[in-house]
């Protein structure tokens, strides 16, 4: 058995319980262990680099040191924790000058950041530890050619320099993790193109603007659905509906689902099991067609 | 003559206290194509942000419109002008560091604020209600473990953040 120390993060335990209990559930049933360690904090994420980049740095690292000492590499299911995670981890890696000024931070609380350990988003602890033919065997239930528009959400590919996790033009894991589970990642207009969720609250407008386009493409495209990553993704498409029906007198109706969700589902988990009340837009539609 | 050397010397300063931060350090590689503004998902839908433009005001140091303006804070962090970036200028990062001037030097947007309090607060940015963590056994999941909120504010307080946001709060 594989174990990681998982970074749970803020949004999901404060708002998307469903996503944390699919991905252990799903993880767990393909021999991934999580360790959850005390005294995590944030994760530090745009809104602390914006604050002060050498405080987001340090409170990254010092997350990091935590899984040092437990001995673990660490794994996140949101996609703004693993940029946060990993691109500190990388940076502190390789600028040995930059390494120095956060442990001088870090000695005030009596930590120390070794490089030891690597950061991973559980996608690539799927493709890697498990592997696609592994998981395809471990299918129960295929999802039934589901057309699936994957949307991996920006901090998962870039800066790719830092996160090394996919081609930042034409990434292909998510997409052959989705097809793994016997549905099809489809393609659509702007694809890579951002959510506008880290928008939402400072300029709501232009936000629910961005989030808008991605669900008229993904509609025109023919899906049954968004598959996401990250809880911002998800929160701003899930619940951006109904912000969008009241704004623009528009009704998408488009579920939104986490991989973790549907990856549970293909193995066989009930999806009574899986808390999928917490989703704004009912999934009725998408679990029918699986069957 | 004095005119523009003082208007060269007001650039230089100011692109030179960006140059020197943490995540400026690329902003005089620029030459101005436009691959990022033409990468922008915000600069798409609207005219009040626009990457290159950013970048061309603090090059040219008009600091104080730079700093005091909704403009840097309508970045949505996507990284996509960085990453297509022919001149390799680290634009996000150089926006990040924009924003960390302009909290130093007071003009802090009250959302940050709040994203501050919560952090020296709880050690989290999105608390979690007493509700949702009795929720959890409920439906499977296991309790929460505490968060490190007394080690993160020894680092808070050696970075000067605490700081920051007290001057905020101070402020009239």
């Amino acid at each position: 058995m594989t174990s990681y120390a998982l970074f749970l993060g803020c949004t999901i335990p404060a708002r998307q319980p469903n996503y944390e209990l699919s991905a252990r559930k799903a993880l767990a049933k393909l021999g991934i262990e999580l360790v959850d360690l005390a005294n995590m904090t944030c994760c530090a994420p745009p809104p602390v680099q914006s604050i002060d980049l050498e405080t987001s740095l340090s409170m990254a690292a010092y997350n990091i040191c935590l899984a040092e000492e437990a001995d673990l590499n660490m794994v996140t299911l949101c996609t703004g924790c693993f940029e946060s995670l990993a691109m500190t981890n990388t940076m502190l890696k390789e600028n040995e000058k930059l390494r120095e000024d956060v442990n001088r931070i870090l000695s005030k609380a009596g930590e120390e950041f070794q490089g030891s350990k690597e950061v991973k988003h559980y996608l690539q602890v799927l493709k890697d530890d498990v592997g696609v033919e592994r998981m395809k065997q471990s299918i129960s239930k295929p999802l039934n050619n589901l057309k699936v528009a994957s949307f991996s959400g920006c901090h998962l590919l870039r800066p790719s320099e830092l996160l090394k996790f996919d081609d930042p033009e034409r990434p292909r894991i998510f997409d052959d993790l989705i097809e793994a589970l016997g549905a099809k990642s489809i393609e659509y207009r702007n694809k890579l193109k951002c959510c506008g969720g880290l928008l939402r609250g400072y300029a709501d407008d232009l936000a629910l603007k961005i989030a808008r386009e991605k669900l008229v493409n993904t509609t025109k495209a023919g899906a049954d659905c968004i598959s996401t990553l990250c809880p911002f993704c998800f929160l701003t498409l899930d619940m951006g509906q109904l912000m969008i029906k009241s704004k623009f007198q528009e009704e998408y109706n488009m579920p939104v689902l986490h991989y973790a969700e549907l990856l549970s589902i293909a193995l066989g988990i009930d999806p009574k099991e899986l808390a999928l009340e917490f989703h704004k837009v009912k999934l009725y539609k998408v679990l029918n067609k699986i069957g | 003559m004095e005119h523009e050397r003082t208007e060269k010397g007001r650039s230089l300063a100011f692109s030179n206290m960006v140059r020197s931060r943490l995540g400026g350090e690329t902003i005089t590689s620029c030459y101005q194509c436009g691959t990022c503004a033409s990468s922008c998902p915000v600069a798409k839908i609207t005219d009040k942000f626009n990457p290159r433009e950013v970048i061309k005001l603090s090059l040219l140091g008009e600091k104080e419109e730079v700093l005091s303006s909704d403009f840097i804070w309508l970045c949505c962090s996507c990284y996509n002008c960085q990453e297509r970036c022919p001149q390799k200028v680290e634009i996000a990062d150089v926006i990040y560091a924009l924003r960390n001037i302009a909290f130093e030097k007071g003009y802090i947007p009250n959302l940050y604020s709040e994203f501050a309090s919560a952090i020296i607060n709880d050690g989290r940015i999105a608390k979690i209600s007493k509700f949702m963590e009795q929720k959890r056994p409920a439906i499977g999941l296991p309790p929460l473990q505490p968060t490190g909120v007394e080690a993160l504010r020894k680092i808070l307080s050696a970075t000067g953040f605490d700081k920051l946001q007290k001057e905020k709060e101070e402020a009239p």
